[in-house]
């Protein structure tokens, strides 16, 4: 009862501090600020969103059927080795990857869409890994000795049994790479990092929030999204948000 | 039928070389259950899988219905063969339909088909198809989900049934509703099953032949009988137990051991009639009083009967139990040590009496096993070397 009451009073108090910070942003001009911003926000989220979208969707092009490698009885010994790989390979921090691929690269479009990919790589080809590995022996041995090939026994069970963590993979990884976009704005590919960017530069903090606060929101949008995708896809009996 | 020769397995191991099962020669006659028995690491699990090639065999030969499997392709092999794992394995990301469908489907069945086939096998196994089929394998209990998993191995009606300890997870009691519901289901299917277990009353209770196993040999191959009542050496005797000779009453019916010889009296007799038959017959404490349609209906005791004049009607106690010819002996024994009687009548269908069994008859019948296979040991031993 008085969780409750304190639960309510806290929304009314929250509504009224939003209200309040709503009337202080009218009164001293910040939102009139903000709007003169918008069509440059409008031109760099579909910038911001297309780098996520080539580097993101490579990624995973890339990474599951690495991951589905990995995991193949074949692969047992080299697996956790080339795992190992991977993960130093995230150790190295993203700017690198950015700065390294535009030593190579050039600047542009190109050489962004290569670091962001090689970022989002790893969670996904690790979950993929995981997923397939985490699969009990127990279905495999029922799904190979019910006479299915390996290439049923891949699609019909383990798959869909890891596809729920594979997915969890996605979803960090695109995140992370939202959150990462803003940086290939210093190797000239443009996003939502050059309203940032230029914001610090210029000591303009209204500049620098109409760059930071939506691709905030964008990375809190693409992980819904991405959850929602998960959700419809993964089968119910294996779907613990279907449970 | 199936078939095993000379099957080997060697595992090579960083300690060297293991020998899991070494040159297993027996046969499994269509149509009956073979239980594969032994303590854990002896070779019975190995020996099953080697069948549908979950392990590869080192060296030696399958035979199914006459045909080596040597050189048949291993999906082509296991789709004929129904697989039941102690795990289940059903698919969680799969209907309970879908589950029972996948060989089917694999094998190229039209939907109508593989739809009717998956009702079909729900009444078999005792699930209402409507209220299971759409739902998904964690929805269900320990037991419902086995005889699932059973009923996926039978989808393509295969002759031949591979089951790895298949009750084993399931809990005592359910695991004997199981066992008997499989045992039922069997008598009309009549499939040829090898069935890994390592419980000897399960042996007992579903096998037609036992197959003891030990360090990768096959020790003893019998039937349930012979195996409890002439084990081959100490190890099969030490691992079916002390009370082996009990575990044989779980075997023997009442038919075989019944005696139609009964003496009874009817409620018009009188207790002096009653007290000359219990003498006749040489019966201890009391005799047996029956109605018009030989129906039990009471008993009337030789002390009662020598100190009391009347008819049998008015002082009769109450039959303690009776058995049916269908019945073991182990119920029999159990019923016996609880009224602490020696003898029991024996009813038929409709309930008429039919015989008596006697702790006496019990006893000798089950020594008569043990009686011959001493004397052949000392017939044996009594041969005069030359």
């Amino acid at each position: 009862m008085l969780i409750r009451s304190l639960k309510s009073a806290g929304l009314v108090l929250a509504l009224i501090v939003i209200f309040l910070l709503g009337v202080w942003a009218q009164a001293s001009g910040a939102i009139d600020d903000f709007l003169w911003y918008l069509p440059d926000v409008q031109y760099l989220v579909v910038q911001h969103l297309w780098l996520t979208f080539l580097s993101g969707s490579l990624a995973i092009l890339v990474a599951i059927p690495l991951g589905v490698w990995l995991s193949r009885p074949s692969m047992a010994k080299a697996a956790e080795s080339m795992m190992q790989v991977l993960n130093v390979g995230t150790t190295i921090p993203t700017l690198a990857v950015l700065a390294l691929s535009m030593s190579f690269l050039g600047i542009g479009t190109v050489p962004a869409v290569f670091g962001l990919f090689v970022a989002t790589l790893l969670p996904i080809a690790r979950n993929t890994y995981a997923g397939l590995k985490g699969v009990s022996p127990a279905l495999k041995e029922a799904a190979a000795g019910i006479g299915m090939s390996p290439t049923q026994r891949l699609l019909k069970v383990e798959l869909p049994n890891a596809l729920y963590v594979i997915f969890a993979g996605i979803r960090t990884a695109l995140t992370i790479n939202i959150g990462t976009v803003p940086l290939a704005f210093l190797i000239g590919a443009g996003g939502l990092g050059e309203l940032i960017f230029t914001g610090i530069d210029l000591y303009d903090p209204i500049m620098m929030l109409s760059g930071a606060i939506p691709t905030a929101l964008l990375a809190i949008l693409v992980d819904a999204l991405v959850a929602g995708v998960a959700f419809i896809v993964v089968p119910r009996g294996v779907n613990p948000a279907r449970a | 039928m199936i078939r095993l020769e000379n099957l080997t397995k060697v595992f090579d191991t960083p300690k060297g070389a293991v020998v899991a099962a070494d040159h297993i020669n027996m046969e499994v006659p269509s149509g009956e259950i073979c239980i594969l028995l032994g303590p854990s690491g002896c070779g019975k699990t190995t020996t099953l899988k080697m069948i549908n090639r979950i392990v590869k065999p080192s060296s030696g030969k399958v035979f199914i219905n006459g045909d080596d499997t040597t050189g048949m392709d291993t999906q082509d092999l296991r789709r004929n063969i129904g697989y039941v794992i102690q795990q289940i394995g059903l698919f969680p990301n799969m209907t309970i339909e879908e589950n029972i469908a996948v060989v089917p489907k694999l094998l190229g069945w039209d939907k109508a088909r593989y739809k009717e086939r998956a009702r079909e096998l729900m009444h078999m196994i005792a699930l209402e198809p409507d209220a299971f089929l759409k739902r998904y394998p964690s929805e269900l209990s320990g037991g419902q989900q086995q005889r699932i998993g059973v009923a996926r191995a039978l989808a393509a009606d295969p002759p031949v049934m591979l089951m790895d300890e298949p009750f084993g997870a399931i809990d005592p009691i359910n695991r004997a509703v199981i066992q008997d519901e499989f045992l039922k289901m069997q008598q009309d299917l009549k499939k040829t099953i090898m069935f890994v277990s390592h419980d000897i009353d399960e042996a007992i209770k579903m096998g037609d032949r036992v197959a003891v196993f030990r360090e990768g040999k096959l020790v003893q191959y019998s039937s349930p009988d012979d195996l409890l009542a002439a084990p081959k050496n100490a190890f099969v005797e030490s691992f079916l137990g002390e009370d082996r000779a009990l575990k044989r009453l779980n075997l023997v019916k009442v038919a075989e051991v019944v005696s139609d010889e009964i003496g009874t009296v009817k409620p018009e007799d009188t207790l002096t009639t009653a007290l000359a038959r219990i003498d006749d017959f040489g019966y201890q404490n009391s005799i047996l009083m029956i109605n018009d349609k030989r129906q039990p209906v009471g008993l009337i005791s030789r002390s009662l009967a020598r100190t009391t004049k009347g008819y049998c009607r008015d002082h009769f106690q109450n039959v303690p139990a009776t058995v049916s010819l269908d019945d073991d002996l182990r119920k029999v024994a159990s019923l016996m040590f609880a009224q602490d009687i020696t003898w029991l009548p024996c009813v038929d269908e409709e309930g008429r009496v039919c015989g008596q069994i006697t702790q006496r008859a019990m006893t000798h019948h089950l020594g008569a096993r043990f009686r011959t296979k001493q004397r052949e040991t000392s017939a044996v031993a009594a041969e005069p070397k030359e």
